[in-house]
């Protein structure tokens, strides 16, 4: 299973994303609030979206899954 | 003097000021958020309670809960720090409310001057020169196009709320408007509760200027000198430097008069900073004013021999400044860094547990610090763990020391701008003064 996952703690911010939606390598899927800064997550490679991990307001660690791909 | 002052800080700063309560003989209250049960600061503290969770809103933001430990603890005064509440005018107010002092100035001149439009509207009417631009907010991206179109690209396109960078534009040209417009009113809404944009002429090569200010509540008003914080990165500043290299003596009094006539036109009590941009001509204009103590206070202490958090203290206690414009003393050179948990390079934050802190000591260095040998770092706030301050008879003394320091200083277990900072002060750019804000992007980045 291809996952996306968090590069460092934080608070979700935003998901840009729903299950079903096709991504492209590189589109924003996720933005993490760390340290009063946005982190945008991007996708690692081309997929479509199963599942989303995290609700927005979430606080997640380094490595937690944030978005699950077919 | 109060007998017992309330910090409603954090970090390095709440640190600092409890420094001087104690030099005074007032005691400090600190407050802390579950993150921060084993911070400096609240081992500095002489009472400390919790305020709730780690998250800002849980507890350092938590008006109501700051208010009761000030009433519990028979605080007198609150001082606010920089950041989180300092400017927060509802704060300000309800402390009023609850009979206590708020150190700093009235909850009026707070509000007027944290709305940036408003604020160039009142320092042009005193006749202060602002950046060329508007005094009203845009009702969309096509009026926006209009007036930059108007005042000729490039233009900033700003948020009138904004603040650290967030809201804030560089645009060429009207498809830049478009994509820029709509993202940036995003954001101002999200993080400071209010979308207004305006537009502001484009200063090309400009240098960042800073004078500090302090007023007593019987109408004097002194300027402390300036700083220079151009170097700066994502539009926060990295490094700050007292004197200014490039001001002559002409043009440093008549921004120090200006700073002071700003003041006296807002009845404005305490200690302020008004920023300004100043371009390859020395003309200066107007920026936004700072109605608190700023981050980089240290370097005017160091020239002036002042302790600014010490004359806060005396002015909301009643006292008056004691001191004319000529007392105050500017000797020796003074330059800040600011220490940073974040990837050198791409400046993403770094969040972690530090493993190793090892810092540099000699003549002419000062440290502030909101961390200690294991500290663990966490998401919730500001990246900045520390400042480095260095002093020397002149600039370039005070370079050769910061590199010294910098040479010396040790940060283990998480990213740091330390590295980067060694470039700034090693760089023959830096040395030779063109410290610009754009210094970053001109002379660190792609190498």
């Amino acid at each position: 299973m291809n996952k996306l996952t968090a590069n460092m703690a934080g608070t979700v911010w935003k998901i840009l994303v729903k299950a079903g939606d096709q991504v492209e390598e590189g589109q924003d899927v996720v933005i993490l609030e760390s340290m009063k800064m946005e982190i945008p997550i991007g996708a690692e490679f081309d997929g479509t979206v199963k599942e989303i991990k995290v609700n927005e307001g979430d606080f997640v660690n380094e490595g937690d899954v944030l978005v699950e791909f077919e | 003097m109060f007998k017992k002052v309330l910090i409603a800080n954090r970090g390095e700063i709440a640190a600092r000021i409890m420094r001087t309560c104690k030099s005074l003989g007032v005691a400090a209250v600190g407050v802390y958020s579950e993150a921060d049960i084993e911070a400096p600061h609240v081992k500095m503290a002489d009472e400390a309670y919790l305020l709730g969770g780690s998250r800002v809103a849980e507890s350092y933001l938590n008006i109501d809960k700051i208010l009761e430990i000030a009433r519990f603890s028979k605080a007198e005064a609150i001082h606010p720090g920089y950041g989180l509440l300092s400017e927060n005018t509802e704060f300000a107010r309800r402390c009023e409310e609850a009979g206590l002092v708020f150190i700093g100035p009235s909850p009026e001149v707070i509000s007027r001057m944290g709305s940036k439009i408003e604020s160039r509207k009142v320092m042009e009417k005193a006749g202060i020169p602002i950046v060329p631009g508007i005094a009203y907010p845009l009702a969309d991206a096509e009026e926006a196009v209009r007036v930059a179109e108007r005042m000729g690209y490039p233009v900033m396109l700003k948020a009138s709320a904004g603040g650290g960078g967030i809201g804030m534009q560089m645009v060429g040209n009207a498809d830049e408007i478009y994509k820029a417009f709509a993202g940036n009113q995003k954001r101002a809404t999200d993080f400071f509760g209010d979308g207004a944009m305006y537009v502001e002429k484009y200063i090309e090569n400009p240098r960042h200027i800073e004078i500090q200010i302090l007023a007593d509540g019987f109408g004097d008003t002194v300027y402390l000198w300036e700083r220079e914080c151009s170097i700066q990165r994502r539009h926060q500043k990295v490094v700050e430097e007292a004197p200014s290299s490039f001001l002559d003596d002409v043009t440093r009094s008549k921004m120090g008069e200006a700073a002071v006539k700003a003041a006296q036109s807002i009845k404005y009590r305490n200690a302020g900073t008004i920023e300004f941009l100043v371009d390859e001509n020395k003309n200066f204009y107007f920026l936004e004013m700072n109605t608190r103590l700023q981050v980089e206070h240290p370097v005017t202490e160091e020239i002036t021999g002042l302790d600014l958090v010490a004359e806060q203290l005396r002015i909301a206690a009643g006292d008056s400044l004691g001191f004319a414009q000529d007392d105050v003393k500017r000797e020796g050179h003074a330059i800040e860094v600011r220490i940073y948990a974040e990837d050198p390079k791409t400046f993403f934050p770094s969040p972690g547990t530090i493993t190793k802190l090892s810092l540099p000591e000699g003549p002419g260095v000062r440290h502030e610090l909101a961390v200690h040998g294991q500290s663990v770092v966490t998401p919730f706030y500001d990246p900045m763990i520390a400042k480095l301050v260095v002093r020397g008879k002149n600039r370039d003394e005070a370079i050769d020391c910061l590199q010294e320091a910098l040479a010396h200083y040790q940060v283990e277990g998480i990213k740091t701008n330390i590295s980067m900072l060694q470039k700034i002060a090693a760089h023959p750019a830096f040395r030779a003064g063109d410290t610009t804000t754009s210094f970053v992007a001109k002379y660190l980045q792609g190498n």
